[in-house]
């Protein structure tokens, strides 16, 4: 029993039987494959990320940020900038207590380096509904290149815990035609 | 019975079960299962605040349940187990004595200290940083405190279980090979060192940090060193509920393993690959090179999940060979069926393998798929796969094996049969409902760890599908079932524990019928005649639903936004 000493002294002499090798084999393979899907989507999928980040302090984020608005700025909303960037520039986003700061306008099926960084604790970026969430740290400056491919209206929820106002934490983005 | 004043031997099993070991066992689990009510009325708490139309606590007192659940279930119930588990398996199992009782009682004792204290702290309010205490997010220094001490108190546990193993060996209390189950201990024990040397590691300077005296902790180097302890800890689980597994299994059927070789060498790739997992939680972050995300994550090339694939067969095939030579021969499912799925540690075992299978292990793999994350990572799907995993697959194991434990360690009848005998569906079931409701949510891009998901006090306004809200609806009536499984699984233990018969010395309690091992499976060297149809049956169709479920995830990714 598996409670007791194996009866036989030398287990690891023993045959394995034919119907659990096969299945040791299936799942070895299968193990196999799943490794080489994420390999194969580097080069055959469109969804990865750049792994480019740098180290930046949060200051010098939020003037990045900063110096963007007061180029592209269109208009308001509810006390917040809304900014529509040149296409293929770079664009930032800021995560802070308790907001995303400011409101981007971006271009259907045009790439923008998006940078994403916070300027206090750790936040969450979460794109909504299309369900893009990525990791936000105070220090580090993420760059993903993004390509909207269906205009709207979207949302953006902090989903990592950030304090008190944790839920009062969404930004908005608007992709356009 | 006993033949030495410090052993007594057991007229169930006829093993020599040492008496200090058996005090410390009992302490032990008593703990966990005070901690798991607390953990579970926090846990409870926390579900009936995410159910939109109930929305029971106020923002700060829902974080600060959702870190008090954290740490009571997550940490502190299992571990206590887990102490419990691991002088089963070496003292009792080996019929030595406990090596060094002392230390154990100081480890117990630290333990307790460490849990109580970050309870206080926590139940103060300044402490409300999740149970994963992300900088710069800081809480009071006993949070940090409190959790170091717990930690300190589990290493010297372990290795009063390493000690014990080798007087074991030393005495020659058992021949040959150690027992499968506790091999399975072993590797529980080996991964928490390595998970309690971490926590040290980085526990250690955030509590410096908490005082003042270091200035800066890095976000990402903090969050990689914690996930080293925090997905090793859950490997800890892993390998201790498989090792219960294959304990029940033997207990109720007197099954062998099909081969000693495969199992142990299925739990040595636990040991020697596990601990990569803490890249599962570092897939959306900054910094890190995708060779070395995918390296990390797959367990080099999924060879931890091979291990976990593999008991996944050798479990219920042992049971199932065990049923056979018994005579349960018709068809593929005999044995199954007439398996005594009215004996609650059976039931138990049953649906915690299977749920943890196909729920926790599924969702755990696709979720820790690189590109895939993307579309989870800190969405409630990330809890989802880990009530899979800890509650519906590891805390259901621990409440089985804990109906054999009463009668044969604590040596009282097992009281409120009646009620034994659906506990393990109630829980089951609730639990199994949670996992695949917060995986829907998650799917539909619901947010964890958040207090409202209407977003009602937001300057910008946010909707969820309202297939979301329907979702947490389901979630928090599954979680009322779960609580009541909960709920019963206490009243059942304490009430035995303190108000069941007692047992004399060698008197055989009603419960449980423990069958002779030589009677009920053919010998080794049989494996040309193995014949496990119903398990060959569930396996296949287990790698369906996985390969399924693997490239459903594939085609949601592909129909986001292109990322480069």
């Amino acid at each position: 029993m598996a409670i007791t000493p194996p009866t036989e002294r030398n287990w690891w002499k023993e045959p394995i039987a034919k119907v659990e090798l096969t299945w040791i084999v299936i799942a070895f393979t299968w193990g196999l494959f799943m490794f080489f899907m994420m390999i194969y989507w580097h080069g055959a999928g469109e969804q990865n990320l750049s792994n480019e980040a740098y180290k930046i302090r949060p200051e010098q984020f939020a003037e990045k940020t900063q110096a963007m608005i007061d180029a592209h700025t269109v208009r308001q909303e509810n006390g917040f900038p809304v900014v529509h960037p040149p296409a293929g520039s770079d664009v930032y986003l800021t995560g802070r207590l308790f907001n995303w700061w400011p409101i981007l306008e971006l271009e259907k099926d045009q790439s923008y380096r998006l940078h994403l960084s916070s300027v206090d604790v750790q936040h969450g970026f979460s794109l909504q509904p299309v369900n893009i969430n990525l990791q936000v740290h105070p220090g580090y400056d993420m760059v993903v290149t993004v390509k909207p491919d269906r205009a709207g209206e979207y949302g953006i929820v902090c989903n990592e815990f950030c304090g008190v106002g944790h839920h009062l934490m969404v930004g908005k983005l608007y992709v356009v035609e | 019975m006993s033949t030495n004043t410090g052993f007594r031997t057991c007229p169930t099993t006829g093993l020599k079960v040492d008496r200090d070991a058996e005090r410390l066992i009992k302490v032990n689990a008593v703990a966990a299962v005070v901690f798991l009510a607390i953990g579970g009325l926090f846990g409870l708490l926390v579900a009936l605040t995410r159910w939109p139309e109930v929305h029971l606590l106020p923002a700060d007192w829902f974080y600060l349940a959702l870190t008090a659940h954290g740490l009571d279930v997550l940490l502190v119930w299992i571990i206590f187990f887990e102490m419990a588990v691991l002088y089963f398996a070496s003292a009792v199992l080996l019929g030595c004595r406990l090596a060094a009782p002392k230390w154990a009682w100081t480890g117990f004792g630290l333990m307790l200290v460490g849990a109580i204290l970050t309870n206080i702290v926590v139940l103060q309010g300044g402490s409300s940083v999740m149970f994963t205490s992300y900088v710069p997010l800081k809480a009071e220094p006993g949070f940090y405190l409190g959790i170091i001490l717990f930690a300190v108190g589990a290493l010297i546990g372990c290795f009063v279980f390493f000690g014990t193993l080798v007087v074991a060996r030393k005495e020659r209390t058992y021949e040959g090979s150690i027992p499968l189950v506790t091999f399975g201990a072993l590797t529980a024990a080996i991964i928490a060192v390595f998970t309690i040397a971490s926590g040290a590691i980085i526990l250690i300077p955030t509590l410096l940090w908490s005082v003042g005296l270091v200035s800066h902790i890095d976000p990402l180097l903090y969050k990689t060193i914690w996930w080293a302890m925090g997905h090793s800890s859950q490997q800890i689980n892993v390998s201790a509920h498989v090792a219960i597994w294959y304990a029940i299994a033997a207990l109720t059927f007197g099954a062998r393993p099909l081969s000693e070789k495969v199992s142990r060498t299925a739990f040595l790739m636990y040991i020697l690959f596990l601990q990569l997992a803490s890249a599962h939680h570092l897939l959306a972050e900054p910094g890190f090179s995708s060779e070395w995300k995918i390296f990390n994550t797959s367990y080099a090339m999924y060879l931890a999940v091979l291990g976990s694939m593999v008991h996944g067969m050798t479990v219920p095939g042992s049971i199932e060979a065990a049923q056979r030579a018994r005579g349960l021969t018709k068809g593929m499912f005999e044995w199954l069926r007439k398996a005594p799925w009215g004996n609650p540690a059976f039931a138990g075992m049953f649906m915690s393998l299977v749920f943890f299978g196909f729920i926790g292990g599924i969702s755990g793999v696709v979720m820790g798929t690189e590109q895939i994350n993307l579309i989870m990572h800190n969405t409630l799907y990330v809890p989802g796969h880990f009530h899979g995993t800890v509650v519906a697959g590891t805390t259901l194991a621990f409440m089985a094996i804990t109906y054999y434990l009463i009668p044969l360690i604590f040596r009282r009848e097992l009281m409120m049969m009646k009620l034994a005998r659906i506990q393990p569906y109630v829980f089951g079931i609730g639990a199994a409902g949670i996992s695949v409701f917060m995986m829907g949510a998650g799917t539909l891009g619901v947010s964890r760890r958040h207090w409202d998901m209407q977003f009602a006090d937001a300057i910008l306004p946010f909707d969820y599908p309202s297939a979301a809200f329907l979702m947490m609806g389901l979630n928090g009536m599954f979680a009322v079932l779960a609580a009541l499984g909960g709920i019963l699984f206490i009243v059942i233990v304490v009430g035995s524990v303190f108000f069941g018969r007692k047992l004399k010395e060698d008197e055989k309690p009603s419960y449980p019928d423990v069958p002779p091992q030589a009677a009920v499976v053919a010998q080794h060297g049989s494996s040309e005649s193995l014949k496990i149809p119903g398990t060959t049956m569930l396996v296949a169709i287990f790698f369906l639903a996985f390969v399924l479920y693997y490239f459903v995830n594939w085609k949601y990714l592909s129909e986001v936004w292109p990322l480069s």
